[in-house]
């Protein structure tokens, strides 16, 4: 069964989550429901199965919060992206509540999962779903056409929309005309067109090539950047989850096995099966300067160098390992909260993998 | 017995069942009485009750009071007479209104008042247009939906049409095809889009469509005289039935073929269901609805002279009386007029649907109304110079307004001196090939057909579909010979299969070979693909032109056309089957050092051969209707039936019993080839 490491969630600020899931199920199936009614919410997939059954979604709960950015991760068949489209309602879950803002979706009927759609949800899909019959604008403008904006406005917004993705000059083309990267760079500017408060991510990037890839990752870390949405990202690449996530949950058959920050999960695995996923993650682009540093000690006297406890080892662990004496850790106020010793980082950057955690001091 | 049977090889299989048929072709004996040599015609009452079926609906069924306004009372008439009359009336109305916009007359003004109205007022006529600006409208548009070619072409189509004096007719036809082709492509996208939601729709519309793609044109022809009188409004109806089913299919096609990330993609725009249907589905699967519309429009053309049976005029009805009385240098012209109009309205209808938008020029007054402007002028011009042509031509015919029917220049002269010429120089020749063709193969064939015992061909096509395509095609194709076999013209429908067969033959061969030879290419491919596209814009009575020209009218003729028609599609599916074997197989048949035979025979024909038999199954189907169209120039097979149906009362059942023993015959021979073919696919990975 799932388990759900009660993490203190980061970005907490007290407010109620933007997304709220409660025992979601997804079976499909002509017996579907009456199958999960007997079975009283203990569902054994291998035993649907033999029932003709598929599983998609079992027993999930979560919260999403307000500008928290949420990986799902797991392989083909996990049930990754029927869970997204459960939460999107595009397909109908079998049981359980799912929330957006406090309303319980399963209960809109048509004409609010509409008015829904059309004001705070966003989608991009993995093959892009762009209609091929409109070009790049017109694609970018047809949510807004949809809901009765005037051609100026919606192809005034639309403008905006591709300078903000960089595909300037090239507004007329038809999506037939466009690489898999810019097609995709469409595909999220037709789903940011809105303003959605929720972002929905299908395997965006999945279908691109790997440098392709890399390049449209920074450029959605620099969109979110600016634009700090609520988002759920969906991928089976565990790298890009890593890279990406304020929290990752990982799928395997349906069943959520570990909810976590991305350095929680590499460094505690709740099972056998996260670990695999975590055996070959270099630990020094996931952890934390704050995941090992020490208790500040008025003993020890700092050197000129200060490191932000948010930051990823990596990327400061050639300065520190240049340093004689332990570096000062400061918040984001720049208050000292702790100190870095070189050998900690030694020990991320050469030890070994199976060993416990660095530290415990968090 | 069974069980060892199944054991044997395929090959072994087929030559038992051969042998079991010869057997049975031997021992029967032909006499009226042996039911294994002909089943008695149970089914002779059929056409009878559908003829009192039709009767009793548009006569006594459910009768209404109508308000007559002549006998200024209320009078007893059946409900479903009056709904046809409606939609006769409409279809007239219509039709007349687009005519006379074209030719002018009175028509549609008596239409919104009365003949009395008319006649008191002599003025009350709506005027033609002069035929320049006409064409003058057709450059424009030609120049606003594509450019500089297609209006260059648009041009030249109508100018051509203008002065070799086809104006008048020409006109005609195109009103006809402007009514019915828009109101089948809205039935059939509505049909289709209804298939789409409700999988019982699509379950009932089916088997409809089948029939309805497969039942030759003239078996339409006298229910729709029955129900909606003779003249151009039955003509168009006639066409629209027609011409319907394959925009139906082709809207269903596309509609199953949007890819789902776009259908999700529009759910997440915010899209009601009307909004997604129209504004994401129809336009993401307008590729496959655009070819439905594009065959809408080939339908209604072909439909033109056929239609001319039950009364549309135009080029149609002025072909048959040209081939009736075997003008065939005018038979060429009139020909030569419905392919340009095909063509024109062809690209017309591809170039708007793909129209970009330009949302940022900024545009002038002029620049944003230019056409309409020019729409304008040209009228303008148009009229002053028909005026400045009243000056001109003070006595006779005024050709800057119109040229009157055959008052243009002719070229059938010519034509009719060519066709004398090889008459005078190649009748031997071909008369030795004709006497040749039918005395030495096409008689002795019919014979054996005729001298086939029922049980016999039961057993061979039964035999033949289990084998193929299993039990179940087996009873398919069962029904649909034991209904013909009911009926009483079998012997009919069997001379109709020799024909059919014997041109399938020929065709597949030939088509099998022109596409193999040219797939080798790939410049060589694209010419042939084009060729295809070309000669499947001619109606297909147009077939009928040359090859009576040089057979005069016999069967050579019939079969000629018939094998020259179900060629187009042999070639085409065998060039796309052959072109579209996967590269990577074909590398790899290279590393392994097969040669190029090698490489034909046990990987290319092997994954190009379930498309190569689809395309036999549509020349099948093409010739099976190229053999009944033939029936115009005298055939003695169901098709001769089916036309003489027509000028009689008992037609409509007579008419309907024919045309679905047409249909049966196609049917069967799709069933084994779609089963086995979709079954092959799916084994190969290909569907």
């Amino acid at each position: 069964m799932s388990s759900h490491p009660s993490t203190a969630v980061s970005t907490a600020n007290g407010s109620a989550p933007v997304v709220r899931c409660e025992g979601v199920y997804k079976i499909f199936g002509d017996s579907a429901e009456s199958m999960l009614r007997e079975s009283g919410g203990t569902v054994d997939s291998q035993k649907f199965m033999e029932a003709g059954l598929i599983v998609g979604v079992n027993n999930v709960s979560f919260d999403i919060h307000q500008g928290e950015l949420l990986v799902i991760m797991g392989l083909s068949g996990s049930g990754k992206s029927t869970l997204l489209r459960c939460i999107s309602r595009l397909t109908d879950a079998t049981a359980g509540q799912i929330f957006i803002e406090g309303q319980d979706i399963l209960q809109m009927n048509s004409k609010q999962l509409i008015e829904l759609r059309r004001n705070k949800m966003g989608m991009v899909f993995q093959n892009f779903g762009l209609l091929p019959h409109k070009t790049v604008l017109e694609n970018i403008a047809f949510p807004l056409q949809v809901k009765g904006q005037n051609t100026r406005d919606s192809v005034a917004r639309a403008m905006e929309m591709v300078q903000l993705v960089g595909l300037q000059g090239r507004e007329n083309y038809f999506p037939r005309e466009l690489s898999g990267g810019q097609q995709q760079r469409v595909g999220i500017a037709r789903s940011l067109a809105v303003e959605p408060d929720i972002w929905f991510l299908d395997e965006p990037f999945s279908a691109l090539d790997p440098l392709i890839r890399k390049e449209m990752q920074d450029e959605f870390l620099r969109l979110q950047d600016v634009l700090g949405k609520t988002i759920l990202f969906v991928t089976h690449d565990f790298d890009e989850a890593l890279r990406l996530a304020d929290r990752i949950a990982i799928m395997k058959d349906g069943v959520v096995e570990q909810l976590d920050t991305p350095a929680n999960i590499v460094l505690n695995p709740a099972t056998e099966y996260v670990r695999k996923f975590t055996e070959d993650v270099p630990r020094e682009k996931v952890l934390t300067v704050a995941s090992i540093m020490d208790a500040v000690n008025p003993a020890e006297s700092h050197g000129s160098l200060r490191v932000s406890r948010d930051a990823v080892i990596e990327s400061v662990a050639e300065e520190i390992l240049g340093q004689e004496d332990p570096v000062a850790v400061v918040d984001g106020e720049g208050a000292v909260v702790g100190t870095l010793h070189g050998a900690h980082v030694l020990k991320v950057l050469f030890g070994g993998r199976s060993s416990a955690s660095p530290s415990e001091s968090r | 017995m069974v069980a060892t049977l199944k054991r044997q090889s395929k090959a072994v299989q087929f030559a038992i069942l051969l042998a079991a048929f010869i057997v049975l072709c031997l021992v029967v004996k032909p006499s009226e009485n042996n039911i294994l040599w002909r089943l008695p015609p149970l089914l002779k009452w059929l056409p009878g009750a559908i003829n009192d079926f039709v009767r009793g609906l548009m006569f006594e069924w459910f009768p209404v009071q109508v308000w007559d306004p002549l006998i200024e009372d209320y009078e007893q008439k059946p409900l479903f007479r009056e709904i046809t009359r409606a939609i006769s009336g409409f279809f007239l109305v219509i039709i007349n209104f687009v005519r006379e916009i074209f030719l002018g007359g009175n028509k549609t003004i008596v239409a919104m008042t009365s003949w009395d109205f008319v006649n008191e007022h002599p003025w009350a006529k709506w005027p033609a247009l002069p035929w320049t600006v006409i064409t003058g409208w057709a450059v424009l548009l030609g120049y606003k939906l594509q450019g500089r070619g297609l209006a260059l072409l648009a041009g030249a189509c109508t100018m051509y049409i203008a002065i070799f004096g086809q104006w008048q007719p020409s006109m005609e036809t195109l009103s006809f095809v402007l009514i019915a082709a828009p109101v089948s492509v809205v039935l059939g996208l509505f049909l289709g889009i209804w298939a789409f939601r409700s999988r019982a729709v699509e379950a009932t519309l089916n088997p409809l469509l089948n029939v309805a793609q497969t039942m030759p044109h003239y078996s339409y022809l006298v229910p729709v005289i029955v129900l909606f009188g003779v003249g151009d409004q039955a003509a168009a109806i006639a066409t629209i039935i027609f011409a319907t089913p394959p925009m139906v299919r082709l809207t269903l096609l596309g509609l199953k073929k949007v890819p789902p990330d776009v259908v999700d993609s529009g759910m997440m725009s915010g899209c009601s269901r009307f909004q997604l249907l129209f504004r994401v589905l129809v336009p993401t699967a307008r590729r496959d609805i655009l070819i439905g519309v594009n065959q809408v429009v080939m339908q209604c053309l072909a439909m033109t002279v056929i239609a001319s049976f039950i009364g549309a005029q135009g080029l149609g009805s002025n072909l048959m009386i040209a081939l009736n009385s075997l003008k065939v240098g005018t038979g060429i012209e009139i020909g030569v007029c419905i392919v340009l109009i095909a063509v024109v309205l062809d690209k017309m209808s591809l170039a708007w649907a793909n129209k970009p938008t330009d949302y940022f020029a900024d545009l002038t007054f002029w620049q944003r109304h230019r056409f309409g402007l020019l729409a304008l002028g040209v009228l303008g011009a148009g009229i002053v110079l028909a005026l400045f042509g009243r000056a001109v031509f003070p006595e006779g015919f005024n050709y800057l307004y119109i040229i009157p029917h055959n008052k243009g220049i002719t070229t059938a002269p010519m034509w009719q001196a060519g066709v004398d010429w090889l008459w005078d120089t190649l009748f031997f020749a071909l008369k030795n090939f004709n006497e040749f063709l039918i005395t030495q193969v096409l008689v002795p064939m019919k014979n054996l057909y005729l001298g086939m015992p029922v049980a016999a061909t039961f057993l061979l096509m039964m035999g033949i579909g289990y084998l193929v395509a299993g039990l179940r095609s087996a009873l398919i194709i069962g029904g649909f010979l034991l209904f013909i076999a009911l009926s009483e013209y079998w012997d009919r429908a069997l001379i109709t299969a020799y024909m059919a067969s014997f041109s399938v033959l020929v065709s597949a061969t030939l088509g099998i070979t022109i596409g193999t030879l040219a797939a080798q290419n790939e410049t060589a491919s694209r010419i042939v693909l084009l060729v295809c596209d070309f000669l499947q814009t001619f109606p297909s009575f147009i077939y009928l032109i040359p090859v009576i020209m040089l057979f005069g009218i016999t069967d050579t003729s019939v079969i000629i056309a018939a094998v020259v028609y179900a060629t187009v599609p042999a070639t085409r599916y065998t060039v796309e089957g052959l072109r579209s074997v996967p590269p990577v197989l074909q590398d790899a048949g290279s590393m392994l050092g097969v040669s190029r035979f090698q490489r034909w025979v046990s990987i290319e024909l092997p994954m190009a051969f379930p498309h190569i038999m689809l395309g036999v199954n549509q020349t099948v189907i093409f010739a099976l209707f190229m053999v009944i169209i033939g029936a115009f120039i005298g055939t003695t097979d169901l098709g001769q039936l089916i036309l003489k149906a027509i000028s009689e009362p008992q037609g409509t059942g007579i008419g309907l019993t024919l045309g679905l023993c047409v249909a049966f015959m196609g049917l069967a021979v799709d069933q084994i080839i779609r089963t086995w073919a979709n079954a092959r696919k799916k084994a190969l990975d290909l569907a």
